[in-house]
Order: C-alpha cells, then sequence, then structure tokens
C-alpha cells in the first residue's frame, strides 16, 4: 500500500465532487473568526482563494513578493480561459472538457480532479462576469469565444490577449474588497523562506521583508501555497523575473512530497531569442495559431536566402512553403497541442530548416487569415469590388481587433511589423505541470499545507492545455479549496490562536537567518546570475524539449557541480537589513539548485515519453505514429512524488498508480 | 548599427534608503546591443557593478512584458523612457545613440517615497482601491448565468480598454501636480460602464476620489500629459467620465 492516499472519493465520476462537498465537515461561522489562514501567492490561485476564505467569515494573512497582489505572473497569461459552457453549440459538455484535459495531459494527470475541473469551469465564468470582467463580446453583448490547440470546440473565454490581466484584477478586487474590511491582512514585498510545523502540522512561514531584510514570524491554523511555477530552474523563461520555487521547494524539504517534477510546457510561440545578454523570453499567445499558419521553406537553399536577406518570406510562393504541421497533422493542423506543436519545430529547426540567424525560430503566417477576414468584412460592408490593398485594410483591422496588443508588443521587441511579414517565433519553458503532490483537497503530504494553482501538480498531467492553466488557478481558489480546507480546519476550532513564540518558529526563524548569512559571507567572485544561467544552460540543453540517458546522467553531475561552486563562490553586495535584489537572487538560485537535480533524476527514471516529457529513447518505430512520442502505460502510469531525504539525489520515489475508470487509454492521435 | 554596440554615459540616483539623501551618479557602459531591452542594459550595468565590487542598482521589475506594472524609471525627463505605449521593460536600446549620455530617476511624487535607488513606494494606489475598486459579490457557485445580461460590445470593449491600466503611475510621474486621476477614473469608468458596477457607483466614486486626496495626489489641470505617457494608452475621456460620475454623486449626497 502506498503511502499516498490521494482520497478521492467513491461513486460514479460525475458525482464524486458534489457528494464529497455534501459529506465534508464545515466550520460554522462563528467559530470561523478564530482560524487564521495563511495564502502564500497572489496569482489568480492565491488571489481568489484568499478573497473567497476571507469572505467565508476566515482571517485570512496573505503574502506577495511583489510590491502589489496585481503584479503575480498570472496577469500575463495572454489567451484565454477554457469552460464547458457551450455557447457555441458545439458539442461541447462538462465530460468533453474533462475527456480533452485527460487525454491533452497526456493521460497522466488524476482523472477525479480533472473532472472537477471541468465541472466548475462553467462558475468561474459566471463569477468573473458578475465582479465586473469584461470579457470579449459579440455585437448582440453575449460573450465571444475562441478555439485552443487541442480540442475541436471554441470554450475559450478571452479579452483580447489580456485575459489573464482581466482575471487576475478581478480576483484583485475581490481581495480588496476584504483587505478594505480588514478580513485580509496583506503583507506586500515580503518573500516566504520557510515553512514552520508544530506537531506535524503546518502552523505558520518564516518571511523576509524585502524591503528593511527583518525576518518574521506568522501563524496560522493552515497555510495555503499559490505561489505559482518554477520555469526559471531554465533561467530563460516565459515566467517574470521573480518567479520561483522557493515556497513549494521549502515545504518540499519540510515533508511535502513533490510530484512530476520533470513535467514542464515549452510553449511553441515565443519570440526567438537574439543574444547572451537575454534576461527573459516572451510568449506570443496560442490563441494565434487560431489564425496563423506555421511554416518553414521547403527548400534548403530558399532558407538560406532568407538568412542572409537576399529573400524575403513574403517572396516565397505556397508551394515553396512547408506548413509542418497542417502536413503531419491534418486533423488539427495547427491547432495541436503545445507539446507537439513545439517538438515539430524543433524537428525542422535540428533538421536545418530554422529561418533566423540562429537558426532557431519558424514562421508564424497571418497572410492567409488577413485575406480571408478581410473578404468577409467586405462583403458585410456590402464591397463588392473591394480592391486587393481594400481587403488587406479590412482583413487587418480585424487582425487588430482581436490580437491587437500581442502584434504592438512583437513589434516592439523584434522591430519588425507583423502585419506585412511573418512573425518569427520558437518554443520557450512556459509553464510546469508538476509540483507539490496533493490529495484530492489539494492538501500536500504535510497536514495543513495546501497547494493550489500551478503550485501543484494535479490537474494537466504531462501536457497543458491552452487556457486552462487560468481555468485551474481559479477553480482551486474559488472554488474547490475553499471548501476543501473546512474539512480540516473544523477539527481546529477550539485550538486558539498559534504563538509564534513556539520553539519551532525560533528554530525556523535561526534557520532561514542562518542561511542568508551563510550566502552573504561567502564573498565569492561571480554574481547569482552567473551561476543561474549556467544552471540555464544545462537544463536547456540537457533537460529540455528532448531528453535521453546520457544527457541526464550529465545533467546531474553539472547541477552539483554547479552548485558546489555556487555555495564556494557566489558574490552577494550589500547587506542583509536593506532592500538588496541579489540576496533575493541567491536564495532562489540555492533552491533551483537543488530542484534542477530532482528535475533531472525525475527525467531519468521516467522513461517514456508523455506530454512535455520526451525520451529519445521511446518513440514509434513504424506505423502512422511513426516518430511520435510513444508512452509505456505498462510501466508508468503513475505519479512520481519524490520524498525529501536530504539531498535531491536521495529522494525517495513514492508511486501513485493512476487509474482510468471513465477514459479508455489511447495513444494520443492529432493525425 | 555596427557590431560594436553603443558606448553610453548614464547618470543614475542613488539613494540608500528612505531616510537618507540621494544623489546622482555617473556610470560608463559599453558595447550595448540595440537589441537590448533597456532593462537588460541595466542588469548589464548591474553585473559590471558587482564584479568591481560596488553595489548594484535597485530597480523594480518582473514581466519584462509589459504588463505587470512593476518597472518604472524616468528615463530623460520621460516616464518610461522616450518610446511610446510601452513600458521601460518594453523599451529597446535602439531608441538610442552611441555616445548618448541618459539620465535615468525613479518616479517622483509625495505619495511615491523613495524605497531605495530606482524602487518607490506605491501602496497608495493599492489603498485606492481598497476604498472602492470592486463590485461586491461574494463567491458563489450560483450566479446567474453569464450571458443572462448582455452588455453592448462598445460598452464591454470601453469597460475593457478602461481596465488595461496596469497601475503602474506613470500618469502620476509625469503629470506636474502629480495627480492620480487617469489611474483612479480607469477603475471608475471600467464599472460605470457594466451594470455590475451601477449599484455601486456613487459610493464607489465618492470613496476612491476621497482616498486619493487623503494619499497626497495633486489635482487634475487637465494637462493631458498623463494619457501621453501612458503605456496603455488609458483615454483621458475616463477623466471626464469619473467627473461626471462624481458630480452625479455629489448632487445625490
Amino acid at each position: 500500500m502506498s503511502v499516498l492516499d490521494s482520497k478521492v472519493p467513491e461513486g460514479p465520476i460525475k458525482d464524486k465532487w458534489t457528494n464529497h462537498k455534501n459529506k465534508i465537515n464545515l466550520v460554522n461561522p462563528a467559530n470561523k473568526r478564530l482560524i487564521d489562514v495563511i495564502v502564500v501567492g497572489t496569482g489568480l490561485a492565491g488571489g481568489s482563494a484568499a478573497a473567497s476564505l476571507a469572505e467565508m467569515g476566515y482571517n485570512v494573512k496573505a503574502f506577495a513578493f511583489q510590491d502589489s497582489p496585481r503584479r503575480a505572473h498570472s496577469i500575463a497569461a495572454q489567451g484565454g480561459i477554457n469552460a464547458a459552457k457551450n455557447y457555441q453549440n458545439d458539442g461541447d459538455s462538462t465530460y468533453r472538457l474533462f475527456y480533452d484535459t485527460v487525454k491533452g495531459g497526456d493521460y497522466r494527470g488524476r482523472e477525479a480532479n480533472v473532472y472537477r475541473l471541468a465541472e466548475v469551469s462553467a462558475n468561474i465564468i459566471d463569477q468573473c462576469v458578475a465582479q465586473g470582467v469584461p470579457f470579449a463580446r459579440e455585437y448582440g453583448g453575449l460573450l465571444d469565444n475562441r478555439s485552443f490547440g487541442g480540442v475541436l470546440v471554441s470554450r475559450t473565454f478571452y479579452a483580447k490577449g489580456q485575459t489573464g490581466q482581466q482575471l487576475l484584477l478581478g480576483a484583485y478586487s475581490a481581495m480588496n474588497r476584504q483587505i478594505g474590511k480588514g478580513k485580509i491582512k496583506m503583507h506586500n514585498r515580503h518573500e516566504m523562506l520557510e515553512l514552520v510545523i508544530v506537531d506535524g502540522k503546518a502552523r505558520g512561514i518564516i518571511t523576509r521583508n524585502l524591503v528593511n531584510g527583518k525576518i518574521e514570524r506568522h501563524s496560522a491554523h493552515a497555510v495555503v501555497l499559490a505561489t505559482g511555477g518554477y520555469g526559471n530552474v531554465f533561467f530563460l523563461s516565459t515566467n517574470a523575473m521573480g518567479s520561483n520555487v522557493t515556497a513549494a521547494w521549502r515545504a518540499h524539504k519540510k515533508g511535502a512530497f513533490f510530484a512530476n517534477p520533470c513535467y514542464t510546457q515549452i510553449h511553441p510561440t515565443c519570440i526567438p531569442r537574439s543574444g547572451e545578454y537575454q534576461s527573459k523570453l516572451t510568449l506570443m499567445s496560442e490563441s494565434l495559431r487560431n489564425d496563423g499558419r506555421i511554416w518553414v521553406p521547403k527548400k534548403m537553399e530558399d532558407v538560406e536566402a532568407i538568412r542572409n536577406g537576399s529573400k524575403k518570406p513574403v517572396d516565397l510562393s505556397e508551394e515553396e512553403r512547408d506548413y509542418y504541421l497542417e502536413r503531419r497533422y491534418p486533423a488539427f493542423g495547427n491547432l495541436v497541442p503545445r507539446d507537439v506543436a513545439s517538438r515539430a519545430a524543433k524537428e525542422r529547426c535540428d533538421a536545418g530548416f530554422g529561418v533566423n540567424q540562429t537558426g532557431e525560430a519558424v514562421f508564424l503566417d497571418f497572410a492567409s487569415a488577413i485575406q480571408r477576414y478581410g473578404k468577409e468584412a467586405a462583403t458585410v460592408n456590402g464591397e463588392s469590388n473591394a480592391s486587393k490593398d481594400r481587403i488587406t485594410e479590412l482583413g487587418e483591422e480585424v487582425v487588430r481587433n482581436k490580437y491587437g496588443n500581442l502584434f504592438q508588443m512583437y513589434e516592439k521587441i523584434v522591430d519588425d511589423n507583423p502585419y506585412k511579414t511573418p512573425m518569427k517565433i520558437y518554443p520557450a519553458v512556459h509553464y510546469t505541470m508538476g509540483g507539490l503532490w496533493v490529495d484530492y483537497n489539494l492538501m500536500t503530504t504535510i497536514p495543513g499545507c495546501y497547494a493550489a494553482g500551478e503550485a501543484n501538480f494535479s490537474d494537466h498531467g504531462a501536457n497543458r492545455l491552452g487556457a486552462s492553466a487560468l481555468m485551474q488557478g481559479l477553480a482551486d481558489g474559488y472554488f474547490v479549496l475553499p471548501y476543501t480546507i473546512g474539512d480540516y480546519l473544523a477539527d481546529e476550532i477550539r485550538t486558539g490562536p498559534i504563538s509564534i513564540d513556539l520553539p519551532e518558529f525560533v528554530e525556523a526563524e535561526k534557520s532561514v537567518t542562518d542561511r542568508l548569512e551563510t550566502l552573504m559571507n561567502i564573498k565569492g567572485s561571480k554574481s547569482v546570475d552567473h551561476f543561474h544561467k549556467e544552471l540555464g544552460k544545462v537544463m536547456w540543453n540537457n533537460v529540455g524539449m528532448a531528453r535521453n540517458e546520457a544527457g541526464l546522467k550529465e545533467a546531474i553531475e553539472k547541477i552539483r557541480a554547479i552548485r558546489d561552486e555556487f555555495w564556494k563562490d557566489v558574490r552577494i553586495p550589500g547587506g542583509m537589513n536593506e532592500l538588496n535584489p541579489e540576496l533575493e537572487k541567491a536564495a532562489r538560485v540555492a533552491d533551483f539548485l537543488e530542484l534542477g537535480e530532482l528535475f533531472a533524476k525525475d527525467a531519468l527514471h521516467r522513461n517514456e515519453s508523455c506530454g512535455g516529457h520526451f525520451r529519445e529513447e521511446s518513440v514509434e518505430l513504424d506505423g502512422e505514429q511513426k516518430g511520435e512520442a510513444k508512452r509505456d502505460d505498462v510501466n508508468f502510469k503513475y505519479v512520481a512524488a519524490w520524498e525529501w531525504a536530504g539531498d535531491p539525489g536521495e529522494a525517495v520515489l513514492h508511486k501513485e498508480e493512476l487509474e482510468f475508470k471513465d477514459i479508455e487509454l489511447k495513444q494520443r492521435s492529432y493525425k | 548599427m555596427s557590431d560594436k554596440g553603443m558606448n553610453l554615459t548614464l547618470k543614475i540616483w542613488r539613494q540608500k534608503d528612505a531616510q537618507s539623501q540621494g544623489k546622482m551618479e555617473t556610470y560608463q557602459i559599453a558595447d550595448i546591443s540595440e537589441h537590448m531591452s533597456f532593462l537588460e542594459m541595466l542588469d548589464v550595468l548591474n553585473e559590471q557593478l558587482i564584479s568591481e565590487g560596488q553595489e548594484p542598482v535597485a530597480f523594480d521589475h518582473d514581466c519584462r512584458e509589459g504588463i505587470c506594472g512593476m518597472c518604472s524609471l524616468y528615463i530623460n525627463g520621460e516616464a518610461h523612457g522616450p518610446d511610446r505605449g510601452v513600458t521601460t521593460c518594453q523599451l529597446h536600446m535602439r531608441m538610442f545613440n552611441d555616445g548618448d549620455t541618459i539620465y535615468i530617476e525613479p518616479f517622483r511624487a509625495k505619495a511615491f517615497p523613495v524605497v531605495k535607488d530606482l524602487v518607490v513606494d506605491r501602496s497608495a494606489f493599492d489603498r485606492i482601491q481598497h476604498s472602492g475598486g470592486f463590485v461586491s459579490v461574494n463567491t458563489s457557485g450560483n450566479t446567474q448565468d453569464a450571458n443572462a445580461l448582455p452588455i453592448p460590445k462598445d460598452d464591454a470593449d470601453k469597460a475593457f480598454d478602461a481596465a488595461t491600466c496596469i497601475g503602474c503611475g506613470a500618469c502620476v510621474a509625469t503629470c506636474k501636480n502629480a495627480s492620480a486621476m487617469l489611474y483612479v477614473s480607469a477603475k471608475v469608468s471600467q464599472f460605470a460602464l457594466l451594470p455590475q458596477g451601477k449599484v455601486e457607483a456613487k459610493d464607489r466614486v465618492m470613496n476612491m476620489v476621497k482616498q486619493m486626496d487623503l494619499e497626497g495626489f495633486g489635482n487634475c489641470t487637465n494637462t493631458g500629459a498623463c494619457e501621453v505617457e501612458c503605456p496603455k494608452g488609458i483615454s483621458l475621456d475616463n477623466i471626464a467620465r469619473m467627473n461626471r460620475e462624481y458630480l452625479k454623486a455629489a448632487i445625490d449626497k
């Protein structure tokens, strides 16, 4: 019997959540006032959880390392949020969203959690509209939808290319209402550096006030970690500069199992890197694949001509272009899931067809969409004799309305006009499906410590579908955690306030102070970024889009070496008791250097290809699917949950076997 | 542009903490690529300072794609620098020339005290939101269906345009009165344009304006500088709408 108990309720899948809600313990309103809950992170999951818990009557203490809850990186999500509303009458349903998500995740997610996610998805849209979130609408005043990768329906709600911003500002406004009432005590510019455990239960956190360096103790009856993903272990990613694994990693080292760390999403449509100085990568929303067609030249001489500038992409005729996604995947075309699209881009670029100087770029072309929309608009306007220029003008206007901010962002970064010439894109690290292991109630293996949103592992399996991160963050925060946490807190109504003078708090604070002092006292010769970049290179080259045994073993050796070097030779200027961004970065990179090793270890042990995890040893050798990833359900149909044992290399593997009662396991085909 | 890159002189505001006096310091930086973002140029400077044993320049930043609103900087006398419709993190060095001297200061306003170097405290913005920047609806699985209440596309689009404010504070920094009217009016407008926000419209505008005044922001004299420098193109129309909302609410009281 595994030590992992997923606590999935009994009964048919469609009744599990309802039955569970009906049976779990509740805390009466008067008692909620006696209970404190810490929420770390104020993105979609943390912000919505903090607001909802405070509305219910709990005393919430919320923490963000940024200067305001509104800055959390959920704000940068662009394309949209899925919900099984079936407003488009295209056959969508809770079951279909559930099915698409499980299949899209390559059958490595937990069925019951995914079904619940699909079930509450419609409530999210209702809730957000009620808050005044200005989603895109049609002329009739009803909500508009678009389509995303890996599905055959239009279920994505959006607000231009700023859906994450609008949803986060919705959650932020709900938080503001509670902050104004004093039900949420907001701690901005505070970073969690340790989890405090008393008698086996999560009872608080140690934070550093980033303005004055003060180390503080905060107590509560439960701790919610909604601290996002760890894509920055690659140094270059689409994550914000400050996004980090520290809160989750600290919990891991205190006993929370870390699940599937190797499941990383490499997003197919990002702006290619331009130089060594580069600090981050910028995503171009997947929604662009609704209208953009991806291609590289068919002939190598055209590739070279484009690279040396003697030909422009628009000079190539249709016959000279290889729309490789449409060619390889006729059913889904440009809208295959992200992992498939990314690997296909890598395949073409590895074969030498990359269209920029570095050989790492493909085209994303809107010319066809502009013509198609232009003709439609001309017809609507009654301009039956519209010239080609006029059609282009009308078409560009439609595209501007749909994606204007993305096109503007691209133009500002690259200095190229994407209305006139195709965008250049290349895959980049974007999201991490792995995270803290949680049960059906979103509780980690530490009693009283919960994980929500990207910080947990539960819903996306080995690959997340587009527009599902926002859905999961808000589902966890608005509709799941506020109920399930009551089941645990019902036993805490007589506990009384948790003292921050308990020896466990004193000891945790001391461990934080000691760690920071050690870092400051190294006084070595190299900056934090130097080590972070070294780590990132190893991760990208050996643990990136394609992985193999030899490369992963090498990665583990290299990461250990970088870690040793870091602890001997990092240089952190300034002092501890002041705003010190270098110290903040150092503490985060120290944790990335441990996570990186576990990440590679997990990738090494999983000798199958599934979703975003592609092992070169595991591909289909013949038949229609030749060259596609090959999953191994006989040996790897489980969640890998790692227990800390003193060193990342020593982590102990626990398996949660996955059961698929409602969906038949199949080869994932988008052909 | 040559492969060599640009050589620049940087004049940067250095201030140890909120209590200390600050002053401009001069730095030389070489071989800057035109493809770098402004903040990547500062990263290069900081690496240089660290290797020389000096303290790097503190500045706020996070998403580096123009949406989180964390980055600021007053560059050559303009909030977010010389380009239009961008935040500092989206400003690219191609806007500058070899040999240029660039002046870099924090956003300055009484309501935005300096924390360190180029970092300022914009928590006044949050406190204005606490006073009314929301619709009073609890989380509930039983709110009405999202399509039960159609909203004219034009209203929804205008509300969206107002809601794209990123709360960076460029409007305040650029205003000679350090007024926060554009920022506050963006939120007031978003809700004033939507049926969901109408119920509390009067209290909202009164409370938010009151808090804005308490925080020490200046008055609006319609110079329009805020609209010019706003990286998200938030329109002055919002200020007009807020004034109407305020007048309506004040007459009613």
